[in-house]
């Protein structure tokens, strides 16, 4: 274990021009004997994208599975700094973090297939209605209350459908939608809890250039007008570097670099884990995900 | 063929039943005619697959919106049966039997259609409802009218006692599990003799009354019988009919209260748990709660059903709670079509009602019934009527809120 508050080998201090929502101190989760994630320490601004980058196999989903609570981390401190108090995620189910306030979308997207676009978005406000429908007895005898909340929660989901441009697919099953259609509805689903922190797991993932171009807008809209932080794990480097404020570079676990896109382009560490050293024969680890 | 095997009684059966020639008559025919048809169409096979489906799901989508007529015509008719000229003492009496197994299936229609959670020990709940009346009635003199909800208090508990050690099973492992305490239940009450009275059963279970008025031909002194007071005649047949009134009752409220809950928050949760587990952990949805009240909820209302069956039999026996009548419930959930409430009742009748119609064939009944499952599983594997339909609806929240702003 490396000393604290010394980050591994990217050297560089982290920049973080808003508040801080969340920040991440000594995270390692092992695996039997496999160390996915060494000793990493990262701070996520509260209205900035932060973009988490590396080859495949770097250890970046894991530190979503950990700050999701799918995962125990095996050291660290999760910490999500919210206006009243913090949060030490480290230690919370999945759920309750989610309640928090961090939602995430996957790497290999989950909707509820067999329910219909509309219906995926009222499930996400879950809580909030169950907590309107008096745990389901005011909402059986449909109360005034459970009603004007029903209508708020379809109303909500109606403004996200908006943003995703799915309103005209709104009552057709969510599994029958084109693929780009549900990486943007998963988003949407995820927006509709009301975080204060996003996590995207690779949301540019088989998208073709003109639908990568309108989740860059789409991202750039949620952190400008919902002023929420946002988590990215991506490979394509239109967004990553198009959109991100402070990038966090991840190779085996640790952190090699982490900075704003400009520093992190042209930091010598991240180059040599994504093009290979020159001084050797050049073949490296590849260029993953370039 | 056809001719020979209508040709009297030829061998090839070992008995002389006409109707049964004419079924396998009429299958041959079908499959014959079948086998002519795709020769000459010569399809592929994955377009008719894809064509089948879609057209279950129409007949399926045309009897969900035919609902809103068809429920009202088969509700009065449900209503007006007793009095109608065919309706004699068998014949209803079969009517509440099948009306007590619509109201199983849409009771583990909660837990199967819509929680996704497969229960092949739903029958417990079901046994734990009978003997809860029973020994309440038998033990403290409790009235059939307080020990409904009683018995439906103590199956939730029992559906929430077996929730938490399988709240992180799925599938096949799951339905194992539910397997294994179905069985459970059953052996305690055999073991159980001082509660239960072992393999006996228990007997002597009172009857229900019409609202304190009993159903006896002379009553004690001082009481009042329903005849007496309504100045009829005396016959077996009111209480019969009470009987199926009550069933009737019980099973429209599972319904209603089902559809109800469908469309509220936790009702979507069931069903997003169903559709993905983890994505719902991922939006604040509590799991374990959520899996809780599935099974707590379709156990209350095989409790009540228990314990309307304990009234009518006024004898149970842990012979009634065997793992074929949860066999049969799932499969009355399976075949009419997981989440269809209109395809449980088309099932019950189909599975309870055929079977009892023609008792005369009890020793082929299960022959049937095996072949009747494979051909479903091979032209309706997704059950008679499966067609889901969205609960809520953009476009008719649009229009309402154009019309009252």
């Amino acid at each position: 274990m490396t000393a604290a508050g010394e980050p591994a080998g990217g050297g560089a201090a982290v920049h973080v021009a808003s508040q801080p929502i969340l920040t991440v101190e000594h995270l390692t989760m092992r695996f039997g004997g496999l160390v996915a994630i060494d000793d990493l320490s990262f701070i996520a601004g509260a209205t900035e994208i932060t973009a988490i980058i590396g080859p495949n196999g770097a250890g970046k989903t894991t530190v979503f599975n950990c700050l999701t609570g799918f995962y125990q981390p095996t050291v660290g401190r999760l910490t999500l700094h919210l206006p009243n108090r913090p949060l030490y995620l480290e230690r919370m189910e999945g759920f309750r973090i989610a309640q928090a306030g961090v939602a995430r979308t996957f790497q290999n997207i989950r909707l509820f297939p067999g329910m219909s676009v509309l219906e995926n978005l009222v499930a996400a406000q879950h809580v909030k209605l169950m907590r309107a429908s008096l745990f389901t007895i005011g909402g059986l005898f449909n109360l005034p209350g459970y009603r004007r909340a029903e209508a708020e929660a379809i109303e909500k989901a109606e403004y996200w459908l908006d943003k995703v441009s799915l309103v005209d697919l709104a009552d057709e099953n969510a599994g029958n939608l084109p693929y780009g259609a549900q990486r943007r509805l998963e988003i949407a689903r995820a927006m509709c809890t009301d975080p204060v922190l996003l996590c995207l797991d690779e949301p540019a993932a088989g998208l073709n250039p003109r639908e990568s171009a309108e989740l860059n807008e789409l991202l750039v809209f949620i952190r400008d007008e919902h002023r929420i932080g946002l988590l990215l794990i991506e490979h394509d480097m239109n967004v990553v570097m198009g959109i991100s404020d402070h990038i966090v570079v991840l190779d085996y676990g640790s952190k090699i670099s982490d900075g704003t896109p400009e520093m992190v382009r042209n930091d010598p560490n991240v180059i040599r884990a994504y093009l290979g050293d020159e001084d050797e024969d050049g073949d490296g680890q590849g260029a993953a995900g370039c | 063929m056809i001719a020979l095997l209508l040709s009297g009684n030829d061998g090839l059966l070992p008995f002389d039943a006409v109707i049964i020639k004419w079924i396998i008559a009429l299958f041959a025919l079908v499959i014959g005619l079948r086998a002519a048809l795709r020769l000459r169409r010569a399809e592929a096979p994955e377009a008719a697959e894809v064509d089948r489906d879609t057209a279950m799901d129409r007949i399926g989508a045309w009897v969900q919106r035919s609902a809103i007529w068809l429920g009202p015509i088969a509700l009065v008719f449900a209503i007006a049966m007793p009095f109608m000229p065919f309706a004699d003492r068998r014949f209803i009496d079969l009517a509440i039997l099948v009306m007590t197994y619509v109201m199983l299936g849409w009771g583990l229609n909660v837990v199967v259609g819509l929680a996704g959670l497969l229960d092949l020990g739903y029958v417990a709940f079901y046994a734990v409802g009978a003997y809860s009346y029973a020994l309440l009635a038998l033990n403290f003199g409790i009235s059939f009218w307080l020990s409904l909800p009683l018995a439906g208090v103590l199956a939730a508990s029992a559906g929430v006692i077996l929730g938490f050690p399988v709240l992180r099973l799925r599938g096949d492992y799951l339905a194992i599990v539910t397997l294994g305490f179905g069985e459970m239940i059953r052996i305690i009450l055999i073991n159980w003799y001082a509660l239960t009275n072992g393999p006996d059963g228990l007997s002597g279970i009172p009857r229900p009354s019409f609202f304190g008025l009993p159903f006896t031909r002379r009553p004690e002194e001082g009481v009042t019988s329903f005849h007496q007071f309504f100045d009829l005649d005396y016959s077996t047949l009111h209480r019969i009919i009470f009987l199926y009134y009550l069933i009737l009752a019980l099973a429209l409220i599972t319904n209603f209260f089902t559809l109800r809950i469908r469309k509220l928050p936790i009702g979507r949760a069931w069903e997003a748990l169903r559709e993905d587990e983890i994505a719902c952990r991922s939006l604040g949805i509590n799991p374990t709660n959520t899996k809780l009240t599935a099974f707590g909820i379709g156990a209350m209302f095989a409790g009540f059903a228990g314990s309307f069956f304990a009234t009518r039999q006024g004898f149970i026996s842990p012979e009634s709670f065997t793992f074929i009548e949860s066999a049969l419930i799932l499969s009355i959930v399976v075949l009419g079509g997981m989440g269809s409430q209109i395809g449980v009742v088309v099932a019950a009748i189909l599975l309870i009602g055929m079977p009892e119609w023609f008792r005369d064939l009890q020793q082929y009944r299960m022959l049937a019934f095996g072949a009747g499952m494979v051909g479903i599983m091979v032209w309706r594997p997704r059950g008679l009527l499966a067609h889901r339909d969205p609960t809520i609806l953009l476009s008719r929240f649009r229009a309402k809120r154009k019309a009252s702003p």
